[in-house]
């Protein structure tokens, strides 16, 4: 059991009285996208001239940019920029009432325990938290420490000479065409300094959650941890269903300086009508570590790569991901680790479950160049498919060059067998209890990874995947 | 009301085979009932037929659960109806904790929106462990992963332990138990003979009988009860194998 300080800290985001509302809202910057847009955003912020210079730049990036249909899904085809609202902040009316939110729904928030409160913004019965996403307050303490835990509107204006050095420096604008989407309409996100030697005790954690419907979502993390400091950041998303897509593109950027660890958690559930196109990458210096651990469940189209550039010496780098494709989405996920010094090290363990016509694809990329010495990486990617329709592909391209260094690869794919589900039925599940179990069983070494709450959250997500899935 | 486990003109095909044709067989509450039979003569293919095992399809006769048609019922509603079987072959659940798997089975018979009380639950388990010799880190280890032959069958009787059946088939629990196991097993077994329950006891050799008594002994062959008789028929199978009855011309 966590320490009831630890308990606090994660659930801290939750009470009322620790949000915080920025001075004005009820802003709207319409649908579709244009330079306009791009300026409202910036006026609305009140932004550096340097900024508003990065966001226009980056959306000439975004529409010279093509589609990266070569080798991803045909379905990113389905996204229409021009009805998507790229700016929305709270203090929207209503535009329903708790009667009109459907039942699923209802059920949902039920199932996950989210709280009484929260749960009419997330209907989006009342006024909504969306772009400039609710933070949790720093504790004094680590104030007084010198962590700055801010969204990237005020980290941007306060905090510059921070900030500036490493922004859109891990991921440039033109990564690829979400990143550079990204870089021109981000609002909301996190952006976190650790001042050397500072180990953050408790984790940090923010929670994002689409509420409103066609609204695109594009926050930007930038956590910074200097030398020999350490943080945990944990994001939770959960959406409501909606009819019509929603797009979701993230980018997350961190520097890891020497000696620091950064860990980073996610556990998202989204609706299934988004697209979740997410840019994650980690710089980690020498003897740095960073950890992404990755849960992703639901969303129609999930196409997210956390990687690792190990730029110092003895830096490593480390991807646990979980992904489960129900019915109808797809899961695109996978790692990339770029070993850029002697002796770093990689691992990535992926584990995907495929359920009915769900699909799971690992693309991995591993990438250690000739004239380093003593670097290692280990990849397992493990799928379970549930049903004869489901799908898994697995792309694990490890580029070694030169002989000095250790790699080493695993994949599996299993089925859950009929005469286990046998077994477990005749001790009295539920054919939907059994799959929930014979699942939760197959990721159970890697949601130990992941802190107390968000492992019981993961487990009752999968229960509410798996007991949707079956007769 | 009939209170036994009644299995009435049963006929099962898997793949197009038959392989049980016409089995009747009654077993009333508190009795202890043992099936011999040679290899291949459809001793586990009647109790998987009787759990609900979706390969085989029942072409004709019937099995009552007291009065419940168990025929009718899903593979876990026959579970929690009362019905146990202690498997020949357990299956492994990788990832999934031996503790956690019992819990979830003892919760699945729980009114809705009611928890198990975790505390004692697990007083309940451990003491069960420690009368079949458990070893308490088979909690934590994955349901029959990676264990022993012997290890398996254990954990299986520790599950009808914990799952209180009202009628129970264990098939070869005996095989591949050492002879302190076996008697570690058959006192439980013992232990959970009562005229509230009771058994079927699958085997091929009499020393199981030696230790779990039986009122009655059954010899199946070619998918029906050829010969019914007491304790003592075990005995006689034993030294003189099967034939004698085999080439006995069928009484029913
Ligand atoms: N899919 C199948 N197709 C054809 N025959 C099958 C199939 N499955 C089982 N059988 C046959 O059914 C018969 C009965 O098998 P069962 O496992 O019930 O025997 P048993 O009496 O339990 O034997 P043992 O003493 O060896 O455990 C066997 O001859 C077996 O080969
Ligand atoms: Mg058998």
């Amino acid at each position: 059991m966590p320490d009831s300080a630890t308990l606090e800290a994660v659930t801290i985001d939750q009470d009322e009285g620790n949000f915080s509302y920025p001075e004005d809202y009820a802003h709207d910057a319409g649908y579709g996208l244009d330079e306009s847009t791009v300026d409202y955003i910036s006026n609305i912020k009140g932004e550096a001239e340097w900024i508003r210079e990065f966001r226009q730049k980056a959306l000439k990036v975004f529409f010279a940019k093509p589609m990266p249909t070569h080798w991803a899904s045909k379905d990113l085809e389905n996204i229409i920029f021009k009805d998507i609202r790229y700016y929305l902040s709270k203090g929207q009316a209503p535009t329903r009432s708790w009667d009109e939110v459907p039942d699923d729904v209802k059920k949902t928030f039920e199932r996950l325990g989210i709280p009484e409160k929260e749960r009419k913004y997330l209907a989006g019965v009342e006024a909504q938290f969306d772009s400039e996403a609710a933070y949790s307050n720093v504790k004094e303490e680590l104030t007084k420490e010198g962590v700055i835990f801010v969204n990237s509107t005020e980290g941007l204006r306060e905090h510059p000479e921070i900030f500036r050095k490493w922004f859109g420096k891990v991921i440039p604008t033109g990564d690829n065409k979400f990143s550079a989407l990204n870089s021109a309409v981000f609002s909301g996100g996190s952006f976190i300094y650790v001042p050397p030697g500072v180990k953050v005790k408790h984790p940090l954690q923010a929670y994002f959650r689409i509420n409103a419907e066609n609204f695109g979502q594009f926050e930007r993390t930038l956590i910074i941890v200097d030398e020999g400091a350490e943080v945990t950041y944990m994001e939770g998303c959960t959406a409501p269903k909606f009819e019509t897509a929603t797009l979701h593109s993230a980018v997350v950027e961190l520097v890891a300086m020497k000696d620091a660890k950064i860990q980073y958690i996610t556990v998202q559930n989204w609706s299934n009508n988004v697209f979740n196109l997410v840019t994650k990458r980690g710089l980690a210096h020498e003897n740095a570590e960073i950890r992404w651990i990755d849960c992703n469940i639901g969303s129609r189209l999930t196409m997210k790569y956390p990687g690792v550039i190990m730029k110092g010496r003895k830096a490593r780098g480390e991807v646990i991901s979980i992904a489960l494709a129900n019915d109808g989405q797809h899961q695109d996920t996978g790692a990339k680790m770029i070993h850029a010094a002697d002796e770093t090290t990689s691992n990535i363990v992926a584990k995907s479950i495929s359920v009915g016509t769900g699909r799971s694809t690992y693309r991995g990329q591993v990438h250690i160049p000739k004239h380093l010495k003593g670097c290692k990486n280990n990849t397992e990617c493990d799928a379970l498919l549930i049903n004869a329709s489901s799908r898994t592909d697995t792309y694990p391209a490890i580029t070694v060059r030169g002989n000095q260094h250790a790699t080493q690869h695993e994949a599996s794919v299993s089925q859950v067998s009929e005469d286990q589900i046998f077994y477990m039925k005749q001790r009295g599940l539920s054919e939907g209890e059994a799959m929930s179990l014979s699942v939760n069983g197959f990721v159970n070494d890697l949601v130990r990874e992941f802190p107390m709450e968000y492992s019981v959250e993961l487990k009752r997500l999968i229960d509410m995947e798996m007991e949707g899935s079956v007769g | 009301m009939r209170q036994s486990l009644r299995i009435e003109n049963l006929h099962a095909s898997v793949d197009g085979h038959e392989i049980l044709k016409g089995l009747t067989l009654e077993v009333p509450k508190g009795e202890v009932h043992a099936i011999m039979g040679p290899n291949g003569s459809g001793k586990s293919t009647l109790s998987k037929v009787i759990a609900g095992h979706e390969a085989y399809t029942v072409t004709e006769g019937a099995v009552f659960l007291d009065d419940l048609n168990l025929l009718d019922l899903e593979i876990d509603e026959r579970s929690r109806a009362g019905f146990f079987l202690a498997f020949q072959y357990p299956h492994e659940i990788p990832g999934v904790s031996n503790a956690n798997f019992i819990r979830a089975a003892r919760q699945a018979r729980l009114p809705k929106g009611q928890e198990i009380d975790a505390v004692a639950f697990y007083r309940e388990m451990y003491a069960k462990m420690d009368e079949l010799g458990m070893d308490r880190k088979f909690t934590a280890r994955s349901v029959n992963e990676g264990f022993s032959g012997g290890e398996k069958k254990r954990n299986e009787i520790l599950q009808m332990m914990m799952l209180e059946p009202r009628y129970a088939i264990l098939d070869e629990t005996d095989s591949g138990l050492d002879i302190d196991a076996l008697k570690i097993v058959a006192q439980g077994v013992n232990a959970m003979r009562s005229p509230e329950r009771g058994f079927l006891v699958i085997t091929h050799y009499q020393r199981l009988l030696d230790y779990i008594v039986p009122d009655v002994v059954h010899v199946l062959h070619d998918g029906r009860i050829i010969h019914t008789g007491g304790k003592e028929l075990a005995y006689e199978l034993e030294e003189k194998g099967y034939d004698w009855i085999i080439n006995e011309p069928v009484a029913a």
